[in-house]
């Protein structure tokens, strides 16, 4: 981006000639320049404008929609998990109006999410119908030849990765093709789930990405989410009920900004760091993310109302990456 | 041209029958489509104005570029913020829009404006020191009034009070006042087409600034000539008149050209609290007023003429300075300045052929050509007073 002045050389010239406004004025400047107050502290002021119609990728379909895949049994006795995931080039609207030439797996950003139990076999056919080489990378415990890194699947190729899920925890998948940064930040990624044998205490699950978008590819995110739609959730609160178990397995899926995180107001969650462990780690109302970290947030709210969950970064939140809880009255 | 006519427009007019209907085939026929490859469009947005009232800022911008563009969303200081924009969010080619936004700006602080389009491209433009823009009321005129005044009436007036002795000077130091003045002329002339230069890569692509100040700098240079040719060629006194004349129109049209740049700065916060500049800049264009009664030291002129060629000289200041700081536009002053120049150029040569003519001992004695750097070389000295 360029900044040009509107005058250059006289920039130095006006500064004597400011000084004769002010005396032939006899100090009577014309602007109000002694720090006014400004009134226009609406908060509703903040974000972008219009909405993002829900048509095609639907923010709140997707923050509790988990993908188990088709569930079939091998001789063996072990669970098989199938899924076909497709490397679709295709235009998102990531603000209102912002269009993102995305590349998605299964027409959407990000990917589905990817849900079994530890010790199930997962079987994923990718097709690649996008317009480069793709791969998937799923993050977990597998074979060399099933990392998704060195065999690429050309355009109209397709390739089979199976594997155990392993460990439990929260885990994520993306493309391996290089450019590595460029395949992620162009929306080849996911997150992957391995639920504990012993199923967690029942709770309201949600998932969230937090990703950003360089919209005018300058190597820098214009636009910040959770789950690609900026203040998709400030638009539309996500209802809560009051003193339910809230869990939400959020990963950050960031480009170019090395570090994200999540604040919640109006309490604290417990982490469970990477959701390899069944014990929390942390209570806390603040969690940094790295690039390519994830944990499981737990927590449960005591007062009705309306509460903010955003990016401790201001930055981030005031791109896009800002939602609200509604939390309300349990139905008698 | 009648019986020899009906023969000729016909083919005047085929080429260009031919031509619109090229323009047809090639738009209907998918072409545009298969040459761009799906390549996406070029956009280009150019801002032209920023006012900042209390909480609110007020952005004027321009559609520079081949393809329209949508304006979907605006940020401030890197956040998505409010906004309206008038008339659409569509900006045709070479269309304007004006987008109005609510936020509690911070006075003497930078603030950054930036525009994302539908296709996710960004526009940038930054506020270095948020001031209020004035508003168009009595003490606006008033202030910016005075200011021209300062800038460019009293040094001018005050360079014409170096006439009384310049007529009771011997014809060779009147030779070395009139080069003098081509000197300092060819010093605000090189001045006035280098911010041509400058504005004009502010101007939006499609405008295209350079040209304007070709256009606008060869252009001056012929009306001048077609105007006052008949004049300079009769010579005497009514020629000598005739280049006084031009030289205060001129430089009338220089100071036309700074006034634009002074109210803008003024008015768009980019003008810092610094006063003994004036000082400076008062010496550097008193030497202008020395310019204008040089060409008519010897021929007695009323003093009527004398304030009026003052005023045209000085005068535009105090305009530029009032069109500069309620509506200032690159475009704009990027041609005022271009004619500037050229109207420069033209009373160089106007001087020149007087000189010519009537120089004691031909126009290039040493003491004449040492009056040119002379003159260039006062400016140049002044000049580090007020740059």
């Amino acid at each position: 981006m360029e900044h040009r002045s509107v005058l250059s050389r006289r920039e130095l010239l006006t500064r004597g000639l400011t000084g004769a406004a002010g005396l032939a004025a006899f100090g009577a400047t014309v602007s109000a320049t002694d720090g006014t107050p400004s009134h226009t502290h609406d908060p509703h002021l903040a974000g972008t404008v219009g909405e993002v119609p829900v048509g095609g990728f639907d923010p709140m379909v997707f923050l509790e929609h988990f993908d188990r895949g088709r569930v079939g049994r091998l001789p063996s006795g072990q669970t098989l998990r199938e899924y076909d995931l497709v490397a679709i080039d295709k235009e998102i609207e990531v603000a209102p109006g912002v269009f993102y030439p995305a590349w998605t797996y299964n027409g959407h950003v990000p990917g589905p999410t990817i849900r079994a139990s530890a010790g199930d076999r997962i079987r994923v056919r990718f097709v690649n119908g996008g317009s480069h080489a793709h791969t998937i990378h799923f993050h977990g415990v597998h074979a060399a030849n099933m990392d998704g890194v060195f065999e690429h699947v050309m355009p109209g190729e397709e390739f089979v990765y199976e594997f155990d899920a392993e460990p439990m925890g929260l885990h994520l998948y993306h493309c391996h093709a290089v450019p590595l940064k460029k395949h992620i930040a162009k929306g080849l990624y996911g997150t992957f789930i391995v639920d504990p044998a012993t199923p967690r205490p029942p709770a309201r699950e949600m998932v969230m990405v937090l990703n950003g978008f360089d919209t005018n590819f300058d190597g820098e995110n214009e636009v910040y989410a959770a789950n690609t739609v900026a203040f998709a959730y400030q638009r539309r609160p996500i209802r809560i009920v009051k003193g339910e178990l809230q869990r939400v397995y959020m990963t950050n899926l960031t480009e170019f900004d090395p570090v994200n995180s999540m604040h919640l107001h109006g309490n604290f969650f417990h982490v469970y760091r990477t959701g390899t462990s069944l014990v929390p780690h942390e209570f806390t109302d603040t969690v940094m993310l790295c690039q390519g970290e994830r944990h499981i947030l737990e927590f449960t709210f005591q007062h009705t109302g309306r509460f903010m969950f955003h990016a401790h970064q201001s930055e981030f939140a005031e791109l896009g990456w800002m939602g609200l809880f509604d939390v309300v009255e349990p139905v008698a | 041209m009648t019986q020899r006519g009906r023969a000729i427009w016909p083919w005047a007019l085929l080429p260009v029958v031919l031509l619109a209907a090229m323009a047809v085939v090639f738009g209907q026929s998918g072409l545009v489509q298969f040459m761009r490859r799906g390549v996406p469009p070029v956009e280009e947005l150019t801002f032209e104005r920023v006012t900042l009232k209390p909480d609110v800022i007020t952005v004027g911008i321009v559609n520079g570029g081949p393809d329209p563009v949508t304006v979907v969303q605006v940020l401030v200081d890197e956040a998505f913020w409010a906004f309206s924009i008038e008339p659409g969010s569509r900006i045709p080619r070479l269309g304007r829009a004006t987008i109005e936004i609510p936020y509690p700006w911070v006075p003497n602080e930078r603030h950054e404006i930036m525009v994302l389009t539908s296709t996710g491209l960004t526009f940038a433009h930054e506020i270095p020191v948020a001031t209020e823009t004035p508003s168009a009321d009595l003490r606006f005129f008033a202030v910016f009034a005075l200011i021209g005044l300062y800038v460019g009436v009293i040094p001018v007036a005050i360079g014409l009070l170096w006439y009384p002795m310049l007529r009771r000077l011997d014809r060779r130091w009147v030779d070395f006042a009139l080069a003098l003045t081509i000197g300092l002329l060819v010093f605000l002339g090189v001045d006035a087409l280098h911010e041509a230069l400058e504005t004009a890569a502010q101007v939006a692509g499609a405008f295209q600034g350079t040209l304007v100040v070709a256009v606008g700098a060869l252009g001056a240079v012929l009306v001048l000539q077609m105007a006052s040719g008949g004049s300079l060629k009769r010579g005497g006194v009514e020629g000598r008149r005739m280049v006084a004349l031009l030289v205060a129109l001129g430089i009338g049209l220089h100071n036309l050209g700074e006034g634009l740049a002074i109210g803008a700065a003024y008015s768009l916060g980019e003008a810092a609290l610094g006063a003994f500049l004036i000082v400076g800049f008062m010496l550097h264009n008193t030497t202008e007023g020395l310019g204008i009664v040089a060409p008519i030291a010897r021929d007695e002129p009323r003093i009527m003429t004398l304030a009026g060629l003052g005023l045209l000289a000085g005068g535009p200041t105090i305009l530029g300075a009032w069109v500069g700081g309620l509506a200032y536009s690159p475009l704009y002053a990027t041609f005022f300045l271009a004619v500037g120049a050229g109207a420069m150029a033209q009373v160089v040569m106007a001087l020149y052929r007087v000189l010519g003519s009537e120089a004691v001992g031909g126009a290039w004695t040493p003491l004449n050509a040492g009056a040119v750097l002379v003159g260039m070389l006062v400016m140049y000295a002044t000049g580090l007073l007020v740059a």
